[in-house]
């Protein structure tokens, strides 16, 4: 089932006599269920892209559906409800409230649904465990790991069972220990429960978890890889062939 | 360069400046106008009376304008060390470039050069304007001319506002620059990334310092407010200290305790945004410990010095009518004794003094009465309570003199000087007597002698009570309650070889008030030589006193106007303080917290529980410490008013609603800025 439609999408910045295309013209499609990862080198619009899924930042022209339904018409409570029922984020930085414990950090996001005490309860409890982090949860972020901050930040994500989680270079700011671990849960969460997700990357090891990776270069779509039946090894030796095509001048390489 | 850099941060970061500078200019404005009040008056047709009140008044405001000055350089050095901890990024750039700290300590002195001035210039125009607004005060409080009132300027007022500012800048500056030289680039450029360490106290050892706060401060409320009768100075000065070290305490305590009970209350704290709010309350108050205290603390001397300084006075105004019921009195008393035996010879009173020189009363009064007053050297104050004990007595408060001797009056005189003063009448039989007394320290014990009908002996004579309470009045002219018991006895009664006073009260044959104030001088003049000249024919011990409506009617408005601007300026300054310090606070709050509101606005918060959540946060940010500052205020008040009682002062439900007015301006001034500067400043991205 086609979850996400992105159609001729285009993000301009700038006035007329100085116009930086952040996205140039693309489309694709997201079906429910699959793990994409967004490839590009900084400054190559993959992180325009995701905000402009998200309705953080609005388009210039063309659509994107989600279920059918053209977000980039929404307005007002309309987006805030958008974002609080559809989407879950998942940040570089983690962005826990430093102020909050792992608990309520978590409970921050059903909270805010008018969800009761006990539903909450019930429902950070089962998250925590999913992701391994129900000894954390009375923790405050400063006394938490980079990964175990980013698992609750995650938690947070997926607790609203959102159709869309949105994860913006989420391993960034993680060792490579910690990286694995929660791109094993995403892959976890991809396959147990059918979680579907979007990560902006521009790191290879990260973008081999996904099930389908689109490189994109200067705010179009550059090229697509799925990964079929290969191995993760297998998967991301391609990848890194395209990375070395994007990484150099493309016109020089071909 | 530096200039340029140095206008444009201003222009820049006038987001929390705003703040800074328009507390400086109330200050500065505040400062003025307090200090121009005797350049004010000076244009105004007042008594000389009034005058020397104004001049004393102007020494007064001086004085405190010395504190009020500390005040206000203790809050600008706060507020422009706090801006500055906002930029440390900025210097921090400035350093990676190679910039001196010499330089950016220069881009400082620039700028609170620029600041300084400008605020020094709005502030005095706004404080010239303002000045108008307190010689409108004067004129009602001195019951000045208004013909004769024009716009003033006061030089020695801008000159004493400008000196005291440049003096306060100076510092400052110097603050900064020593402040910059202790910079360190380390840790400027990583001073926000640094992710807050947010301090959590054990909820446990809230609660626990939370109780030994609360006890503690029962306790010093108990001594000053309930116990009040066995107040010594140790004990003021330890209820003081109680109070303000268990005022620390509860603000230490009082967020982890009040988070715990709120997070017990799960269906509450896991509501909405609640969990966010709270947190952010709790941590914001647990950071700001120690501002919070002094702002309670200043919350309270405000709400006290200016509830206190309107009961005075309106007590005082209300007081003066019914106290002065004559133009003036005056009272004479002779007595000559044998040198050798030191027996008493003769007693002169007035009558001789009219005899013997040409002092008469017919030259200045239409109308007058005499009356006398006695004693009897076996019938003391302690006599008549003898019934009651010590602690009894004691809470006569300060009244404890019992071998005083108390004051007898006839009945006749006292009839004919009620009548005189349009007052009821009395009847006693031969054996009667009766209390006149409005002193309020003093009525309820009387009372309570009275009440089981203790009988005197007085003269010889045994006499009791017509009424099983005191009559509430005075003989003589005041402005205030001050009667501590006058006893009124059948005319048979007094003997008079024991008479102590010799008194006339009457009104004057002028009308107009002009006309009343020459009277008034001429009086005094010729009273002083008739006692000069008849003390040269009949030496011996001579008593006299003397006492104008005006005289009382100028002292009282006078001291009553002191008491107001003193509980005015240094009232005002303290509320801009407070509300400036928690503004600053709460908008530098809200510029660390836009990543947080960014965040919870991305996972779909509505701008409207944003909104909500903010309000709530500031409301509670400033009802913290004036909720306490009130509690404090209810328990000092109730030790004030008993002071006040003891200065004959009635009545503060008027009092504390102009009060409570003034802090709702201003206080609330600051809270309203406070949000929606907040509101503004976490919304832009």
């Amino acid at each position: 089932m086609e979850l996400l439609k992105v159609e001729q999408i285009e993000k301009y910045y700038g006035n007329k006599s100085s116009l930086t295309k952040a996205i140039d013209d693309i489309s694709f499609k997201v079906e429910q269920g699959e793990f994409v990862a967004i490839m590009g080198a900084s400054g190559s619009g993959k992180t325009t892209l995701l905000n402009c899924i998200s309705t953080i930042d609005k388009v210039s022209a063309g659509h994107i559906y989600l279920e059918g339904k053209d977000v980039t018409k929404l307005k007002g409570k309309d987006l805030y409800k958008f974002r609080r029922d559809k989407l879950g984020f998942i940040f570089q930085d983690f962005n826990l409230l430093d102020t909050l414990t792992a608990y309520e950090n978590i409970s921050l996001a059903l909270s805010i649904q008018k969800k009761s005490y006990a539903e909450v309860d019930a429902a950070v409890k089962s998250v925590a465990s999913q992701l391994g982090i129900t000894d954390v949860l009375d923790k405050y972020p400063y006394q938490m790991s980079g990964g175990q901050k980013q698992r609750v930040a995650s938690a947070r994500a997926i607790i609203t069972d959102p159709c869309l989680i949105l994860a913006d270079e989420p391993t960034g700011a993680l060792d490579s220990k910690s990286s694995k671990m929660l791109l094993e849960r995403f892959n976890y969460l991809n396959r147990e429960y059918a979680a579907t997700i979007m990560m902006v990357t521009h790191d290879s090891f990260s973008a081999s978890y996904a099930g389908r990776v689109i490189f994109i270069k200067d705010g179009k779509i550059f090229h697509e890889l799925s990964r079929g039946t290969d191995t993760r090894k297998d998967f991301f030796n391609k990848i890194i062939d395209v990375v070395t095509l994007l990484g150099g001048d493309v016109n020089d390489a071909l | 360069m530096l200039f340029k850099m140095s206008l444009r941060n201003i222009r820049n970061s006038m987001k929390d400046y705003a703040i800074y500078f328009f507390t400086l200019i109330i200050g500065v404005s505040i400062f003025y106008a307090f200090n121009a009040i005797g350049g004010q008056a000076a244009t105004l047709k007042l008594s000389s009376g009034s005058m020397d009140i104004i001049d004393l008044l102007k020494t007064m405001l001086s004085g405190v304008s010395v504190f009020v000055a500390v005040v206000l350089g203790l809050l600008i050095i706060y507020a422009s060390r706090f801006l500055m901890k906002r930029r440390h990024k900025e210097f921090a750039i400035y350093m990676t470039l190679g910039m001196g700290k010499g330089k950016i300590s220069a881009i400082l002195l620039t700028e609170t050069i620029f600041i300084g001035l400008g605020s020094l210039g709005i502030g005095l125009l706004v404080g010239i304007g303002l000045s108008q607004l307190m010689s409108a005060l004067v004129i009602s409080l001195f019951e000045a001319d208004l013909s004769a009132y024009k716009l003033v300027v006061s030089g020695r007022a801008i000159v004493l506002t400008i000196i005291f500012f440049v003096v306060m800048y100076l510092v400052v500056m110097l603050f900064n620059s020593v402040a910059v030289t202790k910079l360190k680039l380390i840790d400027l450029l990583y001073s926000e990334k640094k992710s807050e360490r947010i301090k959590i106290r054990k909820p446990l050892v809230c609660i626990l310092i939370f109780i030994i706060a609360v006890s503690a401060l029962g306790y010093a409320y108990y001594m000053v407010a309930f116990d009040y009768k066995t107040l010594t100075t140790q004990k003021i000065t330890l209820s003081i200290a109680l109070g303000g070290i268990s005022t620390f305490l509860i603000f230490f305590s009082v967020s982890g305790m009040l988070h715990r009970i709120i997070m017990s209350m799960k269906k509450v704290y896991y509501k909405g945004l609640n969990t966010f709010t709270f947190r952010q309350v709790t941590s914001k108050v647990n950071t700001m410990v120690f501002s919070m205290t002094v702002i309670c603390l200043m919350l309270f001397v405000t709400i006290c010095a200016l509830s206190s300084a309107f009961s005075i006075r309106n007590s005082m105004n209300k007081n003066l009518k019914e106290l002065c019921p004559a133009d003036a009195e005056f009272k004479f008393l002779s007595k000559t004794y044998n040198e050798d035996t030191d027996e008493l010879i003769k007693i002169y009173d007035l009558e001789d003094l009219f005899k013997e020189t040409d002092f008469k009363p017919e030259n200045y009064f239409e109308d007058y009465r005499e009356y006398k007053l006695y004693v009897d050297q076996n019938f003391t104050v302690g006599n008549f309570l003898s019934l009651l004990d010590s602690k009894e007595l004691a809470s006569a408060g300060y009244f404890q003199a019992t071998n005083i001797l108390e004051t007898i009056m006839k009945l006749s005189d006292y009839n004919t000087l009620m009548e005189f003063y349009g007052k009821e009448t009395l009847t006693l039989s031969d054996n009667e007597y009766a209390v006149l007394c409005n002193y309020d320290n003093m009525l309820p014990i009387r009372n309570r002698a009275l009440e089981p009908g203790t009988e005197i002996t007085v003269f010889g004579r045994t006499l009791k009570p017509k009424y099983d309470y005191c009559i509430e009045g005075q003989v003589e002219l005041s402005s205030q309650r001050l009667n501590t018991g006058i006893f009124i006895v059948p005319d048979s009664v007094p003997d008079e070889s024991e008479v102590v006073y010799d008194c006339i009260t009457g009104n004057y044959t002028a009308k107009t008030k002009e006309e009343k104030m020459a009277v008034d001088a001429a009086l005094l003049e010729d009273f002083k030589k008739a006692r000069e000249d008849f003390y040269s024919i009949n030496p011996g011990d001579t008593y006299f006193s003397y006492n104008t409506r005006s005289d009382v009617y100028d002292s009282t408005v006078g001291l009553g106007a002191i008491i107001t601007f003193l509980g005015l300026y240094i009232g005002v300054t303290f509320l801009i303080a407070c509300g400036a310090i928690l503004a600053l606070n709460g908008l530098s709050d809200c510029v660390d917290s836009t990543g947080r509101y960014e965040m919870i606005r991305k996972i779909g918060v509505e701008e409207e529980s944003i909104t909500r959540s903010l309000l709530a946060q500031t409301e509670i940010f400033f009802l913290l410490p004036l909720l306490l500052a009130i509690i404090h205020s209810y328990f000092g008040m109730r030790f004030s008013s008993f002071v006040l009682n003891s200065m004959g002062t009635r009545g503060t439900t008027t009092s504390i609603l102009i009060t409570s007015l003034i802090i709702l301006i201003i206080y609330g001034g600051y809270f309203l800025i406070t949000f929606f500067t907040g509101k503004r400043i976490i919304r832009n991205k």
